[in-house]
């Protein structure tokens, strides 16, 4: 059993740092990362609101997420554990997000498709980084220096709010996809589908179906 | 009389405990797993979750940045009574919640399901669900706090007897691949099955068995208690580990809850508790004694008795 790479990478990555990141590297983040998911999305996309940063010069780390933080009544700001939360979800938006920020990590849970990877990942010289566990929450909150600013809570909530936090070694992140546009949750399901029809054995689908059901185990879920 | 300002402070500790303490029996079955993980990847997760538990434990936050949707399930003996009475009793908790979202702080998770409205306090229309359970005697009170991940790991399926077990295993090992992908579901964790019951209970049944049950204990009925050690080894033998990466841990325990159910059909239900399993119990009594415990032990004889009357002297005499 090996261990696995460990990097340091700037939320500014350069197209080099990009590149040489590999399938299942460990990396740890120094720099500004914003939080974005469906009502950043929504309001800046859909809504055409001007985004309150500048983006990527201030940062091209796009992490799903929302925080378990609070805003003081002084207006500071106190976080507690940081997790991600699905990706999947926002393949809906995220090829013009891409885009229009030029973000290049895209921070989050579970990855998103090979298919995603080749389409708007690649062209625009982006990768996927998975957080851990999940839920290596206390961990990656130890790596948040600084809660920099927080945009729209007013209009979308704490949950769904923009927070800008600062990072410092922030981590651990794996690396789930590549400028090949290779998904690792993709390779590793390869690997246990082959195994998976001696579990199987012996079992028999139900006498009832349901309707559009899958019997079709090497199916990605996502 | 059990005091209504000692519910609401006991509320607020558990809720700081559930967020941030992982339960020892989940920590101890989680250690095992990782001791004969072997999969690259997957020993690199557990070891992160394992340094992660100690991270939240030191600097008193919460192991998950998803924290959960808080709940709570009330278990009285038959003859406590609340200051104020259960109206009472319910608005100490929702504000215990309330509180503890703001002062831990918690992801205020609970928004209105179609306006998306948020409170930031995880309180709101049936939030957080307060269930009830009785048992026989005491003058006590227990307060249990749940906070489940809400999105993923839960399915249900309307069996029929002529399934079989065998028809039980194939849904329970679908719902394990379907849980696992991508490790959505946060595996390993703790499996909760429901068998029978109509199809809501059948799906509270599950959630209780995969939230209300510590890792190694066993049903009281032997032969159930056997189809657990057998179900945990076949989750664990899918190849499968965390984040669904190559592994063998995806099972860390599996509990299995039955009710009676309609002649014609074998409802089943497949819920997977988290990695970060946050449960935390208080046992109130009326002279203000406060004992903490991680064990619910919801799943007593009363509440999976068979027959009509409770005969408490008979059953002890057994």
């Amino acid at each position: 059993m090996s261990a696995p790479r460990e990097v340091r990478l700037s939320t500014t990555p350069t197209n080099e740092a990009i590149a040489d990141l590999r399938l299942g590297d460990v990396v740890y983040l120094d720099g500004l990362m914003y939080t974005a998911r469906e009502g950043v999305y929504m309001r800046a996309l859909e809504e055409k609101a001007n985004i309150p940063m500048e983006l990527p010069g201030q940062s091209a780390a796009n992490f799903h997420c929302s925080p378990a933080a609070r805003i003081n009544a002084d207006g500071s700001f106190d976080m507690g554990a940081v997790t991600a939360t699905a990706s999947f979800r926002f393949a809906k938006w995220l090829p013009e997000w891409i885009a229009k920020t030029g973000a290049k990590l895209i921070v989050g849970k579970g990855g998103m498709t090979s298919k995603d990877y080749k389409e708007y990942f690649v062209p625009n010289g982006a990768v996927y980084l998975s957080t851990v566990g999940y839920g290596t929450g206390a961990l990656l909150g130890r790596g948040v220096e600084n809660v920099e600013a927080v945009h729209w809570n007013e209009e979308l909530g704490l949950a769904q709010a923009m927070w800008v936090i600062k990072c410092n070694k922030m981590g651990p992140f794996i690396v789930a996809s590549d400028m090949n546009g290779e998904c690792l949750f993709e390779r590793e399901n390869a690997k246990i589908a082959q195994n998976v029809a001696r579990v199987y054995e012996g079992t028999k689908p139900a006498v009832l179906k349901r309707y559009g059901e899958s019997d079709d185990r090497t199916d990605e879920v996502i | 009389m059990i005091p209504i300002s000692l519910i609401q402070s006991t509320a607020e500790d558990l809720m700081d405990k559930a967020a941030i303490e992982i339960p020892q029996d989940y920590l101890d079955g989680l250690q095992r797993a990782a001791r004969t993980e072997d999969g690259d990847l997957s020993a690199f997760v557990l070891k992160a979750m394992l340094e992660n538990y100690a991270a939240a434990k030191e600097d008193r936050r919460a192991m998950c940045g998803d924290t959960g949707v808080p709940r709570w399930f009330v278990k009285m003996g038959n003859d406590a009574t609340v200051e104020g009475g259960m109206i009472a009793l319910e608005a100490a908790l929702r504000r215990a919640t309330a509180n503890a979202t703001n002062g831990v702080p918690l992801r205020p998770n609970r928004v209105h399901p179609l306006w998306r409205t948020d409170h930031d306090n995880n309180v709101g229309i049936g939030a957080p669900e307060i269930e009830y359970g009785f048992e026989p005697e005491g003058e006590w009170i227990d307060l249990i706090t749940v906070h489940k991940g809400g999105l993923f790991g839960t399915d249900y399926r309307m069996l029929f007897p002529s399934d079989g077990i065998q028809g039980i295993k194939r849904f329970y090992l679908d719902s394990l691949m379907a849980f696992g992908k991508r490790g959505l579901a946060c595996q390993p964790a703790i499996i909760g099955i429901g068998l029978g019951g109509s199809k809501d209970i059948c799906m509270t049944l599950g959630k209780r068995a995969s939230t209300l049950r510590v890792v190694g204990s066993r049903n009281s009925d032997p032969r159930i208690a056997e189809m657990e050690d057998e179900f945990k080894e076949l989750g664990n033998s899918i190849g499968m580990g965390a984040m669904g990466f190559v592994g063998k841990n995806m099972v860390i325990d599996c509990n299995i809850e039955v009710g009676y159910c309609h002649t014609g059909g074998m409802p089943m239900s497949v819920h997977a508790f988290c990695l970060s399993s946050r449960r935390a119990v208080a046992r109130i009594f009326p002279d203000g004694r406060v004992e903490h415990r991680t064990d619910p032990d919801w799943f007593t004889d009363y509440q999976r008795r068979e027959t009509i009357d409770w005969e408490p002297v008979r059953e002890a005499a057994e």
